[in-house]
């Protein structure tokens, strides 16, 4: 490197880098030159001419996260959602856990509450039918081959919404424990839903989603003596990948546990509420 | 697969740098990895590949550097570093443990020229 001005000197091509912290990494880099000749070369180096005073190569501190711009879609969707004071869950679970059954009852429980449903598939507008028939208001969102909802999708499917203040914002996400975990879409939390026909190590199995998940719900429970699941085994590993999570065991089917999980709903409703009148 | 939509993201930071830095090639591009990070480091390698070609990153080389998976034992109450999701906790044996650092997929820096 020339130690006048930190430059890569043609001679040294490929080596030298204008960064100022100390790392070292190796390089394999493939250029062949000679050494034996006489002359200075600065036409050889990667970029094939030489600026004065200018490394060749250069290294560039980013420093930012890989889906920075997902967060900043999904920042702008939370402050959308904090402006009404309505509260967002993203629910989160395998494909077949019974979410918009879930998601079905509960609308209907919730009776003349303000809420709206974006729905999350690969393909089809089943659910925002099965959720419109309740009366509420949806919104499909096909992702093809995508395997996750992201915040940039989110913010387009409220613009298709009437969000009233002090609502609820359902996102049902697409059916799969693994990808949804990483995507933030603005909401105030994520909520995973396992069925006992699921099998009581799946949390094990899948550890991400359930860590990332402020509540779970245990549903299908009235099926529990025909798949002999043991419910207390499925709260174990629950709390052994995430020892914060909250857990209710619910049925869609029968009702069961409902009026708690309303409750919880409730609940993180009026507590996000006084939390923004406090700020 | 959604280490296509990493390696999209990747491509989004790479072309606004290019903007911002005025350069026409990366040849190196560095990015950290937590232990337990929803990342699949072959696949995001070739989603990278594919991902970058026509981008001014096409044939960049791609690093990843691990860092530590660390978390905290809700039995000891103390932070310990644990190499697997699901290990006990080295200090005191206990199976209750929330990650707190690991998740991270961050690009740290790149040679470009």
């Amino acid at each position: 490197m020339c130690t006048v001005c930190g430059c890569g000197t043609g001679a040294e091509q490929g080596h030298s880098r204008s960064d100022a912290h100390g790392h070292s990494h190796d390089h394999a880099h493939g250029h062949g030159h000679d050494h034996s000749h006489g002359g200075l070369h600065f036409g050889h180096g990667p970029a094939g001419t030489e600026v004065p005073g200018m490394s060749q190569v250069r290294l560039i501190e980013i420093e930012t996260d890989i889906l920075a711009k997902n967060g900043v879609h999904a920042e702008a969707n939370r402050a959308r959602l904090a402006v009404l004071g309505a509260f967002a869950v993203n629910l989160v679970s395998s494909p077949g856990s019974g979410k918009t059954t879930l998601l079905c009852r509960t609308i209907e429980a919730l009776g003349t509450h303000p809420l709206a449903v974006i729905e999350g598939d690969q393909q089809t507008s089943n659910d925002a039918e099965r959720i419109r028939a309740t009366g509420a208001q949806a919104v499909q969102v096909n992702t093809g081959k995508g395997c996750h909802l992201d915040g940039h999708m989110v913010g387009h499917a409220m613009d298709h919404l009437t969000l009233a203040p002090g609502g609820f914002l359902f996102i049902e996400n697409v059916g799969n424990l693994v990808c949804p975990a990483a995507f933030d879409l603005g909401e105030d939390c994520k909520v995973a839903i396992l069925s006992v026909t699921e099998g009581e190590d799946k949390p094990l199995k899948y550890p991400d989603m359930f860590t990332a998940s402020r509540l779970a719900l245990l549903n299908k429970v009235d099926l529990a003596p025909y798949c002999h699941a043991d419910l207390d085994a499925y709260e174990r590993n629950l709390r052994r990948v995430n020892p914060a999570i909250e857990v209710i065991r619910v049925s869609a089917a029968t009702g069961a546990g409902m009026d708690i999980w309303l409750d919880w709903l409730r609940g993180s409703l009026a507590r996000k509420a006084a939390r923004t009148a406090a700020e | 697969m959604h280490e296509m939509s990493l390696a999209e993201g990747i491509r989004r930071v790479i072309e606004d740098q290019a903007r911002a830095h005025a350069f026409a090639r990366v040849t190196c591009l560095r990015v950290e990895i937590g232990r337990f990070a929803c990342v699949e480091k072959p696949a995001l390698e070739f989603a990278f590949e594919v991902v970058m070609r026509g981008s001014p990153a096409e044939n960049a080389r791609l690093e990843m550097i691990d860092l530590p998976g660390r978390a905290i034992c809700y039995d000891c109450t103390r932070e310990v570093e644990i190499m697997a999701r699901l290990d006990p906790c080295p200090l005191c044996g206990g199976g209750r443990l929330m990650p707190v650092a690991g998740e991270e997929m961050r690009i740290k820096d790149m040679e470009v020229i």
